[in-house]
């Protein structure tokens, strides 16, 4: 087979260091070939090459044997290079046909023939089965079928070769199923595809080869016939790796925290929760499973006190903290470490050391009558930079300039060294590499293991399946369906997740 | 290396603005036919000419300091005060009321009308940051239109119930006052007053609360980031309206302290002071530090007050140093531009270094 | 003076003076639906007004242009000046990552010193222009203005005014049915989606940010050249706060943004009126001027509440960044 994309030895260098060194990706056509990496090892930067967003500083294009320079987008997508967004590069406030046509529209004098573009957007959609509304609008249709509209944008330039970056993060294992049979038709209809993910499994189901890097160097580009999961996972990490978690059997004691009945309103007005109950006992790790949107955000901020509920109750240790205020909640004995850590968990422009007091600075010995003791602050941080192993110049370095990585640790050890009865984990591990996660998750089982109520709500379903001793799963904010990890699997949850058990159970009674 | 450098660029690009910023005004004063080394001269003698003229400049720098500090206090917290201007005039109210109206001893009678005028000021700066906190409405307009709510309620305010022999009110009664013999013996009769004294002591206190208590913790965090702030528990609504309070209590002074130390009575007025939007150049220049401010009031109202001269003698349009201002703010904005300056030069000395 | 003409002084008065805040508004828009804060509407409509007024007295009084010419020519050297002022803050927003309020609140100081120092320059020390004598003058629409009532009230306007109804409807055209509206509002929305479909971030906003120099000009000609007949620092004094408070309250859209700035319109009329039909012996004539004000805030508060941004206003945008 031809090659259609040959990348040779390029090189990227960023203020401070080397985002890709020397690496090689050779792609054929009518193939898909997956480039495998952890979190932070390149591959986003590599792709941003070949699309034309970043230039190399060293290295070589080819495209169809013809030696390139990609100056743009729009050059990457006359060579017929599409790309598919990790985050959706969609305008929500558009509608579907809005968002493919940008760009490239087709008119009618000075205006956009608006129905002409709703015609070629349905007949690519029906002609590659994507089933997509070209009418909607982005901000009301579902996250799968927002990928879709993403693949639809590089159809409609009439892309041959298509990058589909981290496209499984988002989806439920249905929607994955679906997607890498549409992956399979476009490669049959001579696309060629490269495949960007750090999960191994979803490699050995679709792809035909695979290239790995490691921290941005080449590490080697094999075959998946003659490769299996354990031979990836040692390329892609450098070490042995099992994935599996260490941990002993739980010991669930009285419960924690009890959420019931709860309606929660969401930004939009309509109601987000309707009707959630759930429990979470010391001494064990509940995880809630669910597709993004489905209520886990607000079911959070709910808890926390960030959001008010409409009705129904909310328990910790017995007593009603439902519409308390924020500080009250965390006085009583809730931790946090929230999802999105940029908006919510650090103030990003002061030190790591002041936001280790970010729910704590007005107590002793950190203030004394209004006034900040800044001694008794950094002395205190220093304290669990040590402890918690967050990689920092200082304490008083500004919290922006760390690595996510340790943002994450900072945030860790800001809320675990509180002591709290109920640990919430929202999304703990998104966007780190192997060795933090694995940080992560034990310290969320030590909490575990201390007598803590966790919380863990992840969109890893993996994640969720390895770590928790009991899985909820969310839908349409209720909870659906109590699983034991041991005993599910992904086919199980999957269903579930997409409002599968609803139908099921009602058939059985 | 990197810090070392930051810490530099921290002083260089406000010393390099303001020296961009004059290499412009003198290219608009030379296209237009004037000299512009003569105009500069002519700026810094009417600064530094004589007692008098350092003394009255000092004076204009005053209530910039007040209108600085109570931009640049907002802005820490997130929010744009473009009401100082009103906040200043309610200031200037309440001052010359207490001053006229109350009767109290000497020196007490001033700190209750500063006190009163704080007051008055940061209720009525409060009122935007309610109307922000509690129904979303944007600071920005708010601010603006309490302006001319300001403007317009006080000249009522002066006719129906103030009125002295002219268009404006009584004098306030001598034991309010704020003038100094001292500062007028040095300065030739000058009329800096003990106003400056109370600006630089804001200026110490907005430090101190903004940086050394939980006060300020907080409000710094809300206007980093509100999300986290809330997360940690902070009532930012609570801090938005306290932040605005707070920055309408320090206009407040500046129009108590220009009521009860320059003036002596408060006039009806068809227009804007204009000071509170100087105040907005001024925290600019400034970085919303305070101490900043000190400088950039310094700045501002030096060149300001300078300018007199420079038409007086030369004919030269007082506004060319409104263009100087302007541009100084504009290279503080876009700092890119001067960091790539820099970047050039330190590259090329570099490679001088190196051949 | 009777019911109806009260109604028609009021109704032709809010047209007219929501003339200069519909432009500027609608300049407002297109900056800010790129993604760029333009809080310098007040700068550029200062400019506007001064290059307005000093090109009408000098077309029209020095090189003998015909009368009703002279104003609209005065209106095209306000949009030229307008478009040259908005390039320094196009530069600082979008190539130099600039703090974008903080860069228009430097051209407004740089606009109202600069056209200042020229009237002095040009008027030899004054602090204004002479007197305008070619002026916009109303215009009667045949027919239409017949109609009892909101014939002269709705179609007896200024040229400008006109105008300035019609520019709604275009803005609005361009801004939802044309592709150059539709990658204006992709820029200001998700510039980055924008970028890797090949738009040209950076020179969509360029062009949406020397439109709303245009366009604020334009309405600062409206004051110089129709409202009032000369320029002096007051001729414009707040009105491109009021613009930008429009645009805000038309929540960003060319119709509402004419709404609003009509409502301000009617506000301001009713106070000017207001004095010329007596009502200042019942109200202090302090509160007929406060009125709009005073409108502006409790329609906010009351009516509109929060209102939807553009996503990505006033953050800058580097090519390639994520």
């Amino acid at each position: 087979m031809p090659a259609v994309v040959e990348m040779l030895g390029i090189t990227k260098r960023f203020a401070g260091f080397t985002a890709n060194d020397a690496i090689n990706l050779v792609v054929e056509k009518g193939e898909i070939h997956a480039l495998l990496g952890e979190n932070g090892a390149g591959k986003s930067t590599l792709m941003n090459i070949l699309f034309g967003l970043y230039q190399p500083d060293e290295g070589e294009i080819r495209i169809r044997e013809q030696k390139v320079q990609i100056t743009d987008p729009n050059m990457a997508n006359q060579l017929g290079i599409g790309m598919v967004h990790q985050h959706f590069m969609l305008v929500d406030k558009f509608t579907v046909t809005e968002n493919i046509v940008l760009g490239a529209e087709p008119r009618k004098g000075v205006k956009i023939d608006i129905k002409k573009a709703e015609q070629e957007v349905q007949d690519l959609s029906d002609r590659y089965g994507l089933k997509v509304d070209p009418r909607a609008k982005i901000s009301e249709i579902s996250v799968g079928m927002q990928q879709r509209v993403e693949i639809l944008k590089t159809l409609y330039r009439g892309a041959e070769i298509i990058i589909f970056d981290e496209p499984t993060a988002v989806l439920t294992p249905q929607e994955i199923n679906e997607l890498l049979e549409i992956m399979h038709n476009l490669v049959a209809e001579g696309k060629s595809i490269i495949f960007i993910t750090h999960k191994l499994k979803e490699i050995m189901m679709a792809a035909d080869r695979c290239t790995i890097i490691r921290r941005g160097k080449y590490i080697d580009t094999v075959s998946i016939e003659s490769t299996n999961v354990d031979e990836l996972a040692a390329k892609m990490v450098g070490r042995h790796v099992t994935f599996e978690v260490q941990k002993t059997q739980a010991e669930p004691k009285q419960a924690v925290l009890e959420v019931n009945d709860v309606v929660v309103a969401s930004n939009r007005g309509v109601d987000a929760l309707k009707g959630l109950s759930l429990e979470v006992r010391a001494g064990e790790i509940l995880g809630i499973a669910g597709i993004d949107g489905n209520g886990q955000s607000e079911l959070i901020e709910a808890i926390t006190g960030l959001r008010k509920i409409k009705s129904g109750s909310i328990l910790l240790n017995g007593k009603q903290i439902q519409n308390r205020r924020p500080r009250e909640i965390i006085e009583s004995g809730v931790g946090h470490i929230p999802e999105d850590r940029h908006k919510r968990g650090l103030v990003l422009d002061y030190s790591i050391g002041e936001n280790m007091v970010l729910q704590t600075y007005y107590k002793s010995p950190f203030a004394k009558a209004g006034v900040l003791r800044y001694n008794a602050i950094y002395e205190y941080a220093r304290k669990l930079i040590q402890q918690f192993d967050v990689r920092t110049p200082s304490e008083f370095t500004e919290a922006r300039a760390l690595s996510g990585g340790n943002q994450q640790k900072g945030i860790i050890a800001r809320e675990v060294d509180r002591n709290p009865d109920l640990l919430i984990a929202a999304q703990p591990t998104r966007g780190l590499d192997v060795g933090a996660i694995e940080f992560i998750h034990q310290k969320l089982i030590e909490q575990r293991d201390a007598g803590k109520a966790v919380l863990l709500l992840s969109l890893e379903l993996d994640e969720i399946l390895n770590v928790s001793d009991r899985i909820a799963v969310i839908y349409e904010g209720q909870i659906v369906g109590v699983v034991d990890p041991k005993e599910t699997d992904h086919d199980e949850l999957g269903l579930l997740m997409a409002g599968g058990g609803k139908e099921r159970r009602g058939a059985q009674t | 290396m990197n810090s070392v450098n930051s810490k530099w660029n921290a002083i260089l690009v406000p010393v390099l603005a303001v020296i961009l910023g004059m290499l412009v005004g003198a290219l608009v004063m030379l296209a237009m036919g004037f000299n512009p080394i003569r105009g500069y001269e002519l700026v810094f003698q009417g600064i530094f000419g004589n007692a008098y003229y350092l003394g009255e400049t000092l004076r204009a720098v005053t209530p910039l300091i007040f209108a600085g500090l109570a931009v640049a206090f907002a802005f820490r917290t997130g929010l744009f005060n473009i009401g100082v201007e009103g906040q200043f005039i309610v200031g200037q109210l309440a001052a010359a009321w207490v001053g006229i109206s109350w009767n109290l001893p000497p020196v007490i009678h001033a700190i209750v009308a500063v006190l009163v005028a704080m007051v008055a000021a940061g209720l009525y700066a409060g009122l935007a940051g309610w109307l922000k906190a509690k129904l979303g409405v944007h600071e920005v307009i708010t601010t603006i239109m309490l302006n001319y709510v300001a403007l317009f309620s006080s000249n009522y305010v002066i006719r129906t119930f103030l009125k002295g022999q002219s268009e404006g009110t009584e004098d306030i009664q001598p034991s309010a006052s704020l003038t100094s013999d001292f500062f007028s013996s040095i300065f030739d009769g000058a009329r800096l007053n003990w106003g400056l004294i109370i600006a630089l002591l804001f200026t110490l206190l907005m430090y101190w609360l903004l940086w050394k208590t939980t006060v300020g913790y907080e409000l710094r965090s809300v206007g980093f980031n509100p999300h986290a702030s809330e997360y940690a528990g902070m009532n930012v609504s609570k801090n938005i309206v306290l932040s605005m309070v707070i920055s309408g209590m320090l206009a407040g002074a500046g129009g108590a302290v220009e009521t009860l130390g320059v003036y002596g009575y408060m006039v009806i007025s068809a227009g804007f002071t204009g000071i509170g939007f100087d105040g907005i150049a001024v925290a600019l220049i400034g970085a919303n530090n305070p101490f900043g401010v000190v400088l950039g009031a310094l700045l501002f109202g030096g060149f300001s007050f300078g300018a007199d001269n420079m038409q007086r003698v030369e004919g030269i349009p007082t506004e060319s140093i409104q263009i100087v201002i302007s541009m100084v703010i504009y290279f503080v904005a876009a700092s890119a531009i001067i960091y790539r300056l820099l970047g050039v030069f330190r590259r090329r000395r570099r490679e001088e270094v190196q051949s | 003076m009777n019911v109806a003409d009260m109604l028609i002084t009021i109704l032709n008065g809010s047209i007219i003076f929501a003339t200069p805040l519909i432009l500027a508004a609608l300049g407002g828009v297109f900056s800010e639906r790129s993604g760029v804060i333009n809080i310098a509407l007040e700068g550029l409509m200062v400019i506007g007004a001064f290059a307005a007024a000093v090109v009408t007295i000098w077309t029209g009084e020095t090189l003998g242009v015909p009368g009703w010419l002279a104003p609209w020519l005065g209106m095209l050297a306000a949009m030229v000046a307008g478009i040259l002022f908005s390039l320094p803050h196009a530069i600082a927003s979008i190539n130099f990552n600039a703090n974008q309020v903080v860069s228009g609140v430097a051209l407004n100081f740089l606009a109202a010193g600069f056209a200042l120092f020229l009237v002095k320059k040009l008027f030899e020390g004054a602090g204004q222009t002479t007197t305008v004598q070619n002026v916009f003058t109303k215009i009667a629409i045949p027919g239409l203005h017949e109609i009892p009532i909101i014939g002269p009230g709705i179609f007896n306007l200024y040229g400008i005014s006109y105008v300035a109804l019609i520019l709604v409807g275009v803005s609005y055209y361009v801004l939802y049915k044309t592709p150059f509206g539709l990658r204006l509002r992709a820029v200001g929305e998700h510039p980055r989606a924008a970028d890797t479909l090949g738009v040209n971030v950076r020179r969509m906003r360029y062009m949406a940010v020397m439109i709303s120099g245009a366009l604020a000009g334009m309405g600062g000609s409206a004051l110089s050249v129709a409202i009032s007949s000369n320029f002096q620092h007051a001729t414009v004094s707040g009105h491109g706060f009021m613009a930008l408070a429009a645009m805000i309250f038309g929540k960003w859209h060319p119709v509402g943004a004419m709404g609003a700035a009509l409502f301000f319109g009617f506000a301001t009329a009713l106070s000017v009126s207001g004095q010329v039909l007596g009502l200042t012996a019942y109200v202090p004539s302090e509160f007929l001027n406060m009125l709009p004000y005073l409108l502006t805030i409790l329609a906010l508060a009351g009516v509109v509440g929060r209102a939807e941004a553009p996503h990505s206003l006033g953050k800058s945008y580097e090519n390639g960044s994520r």
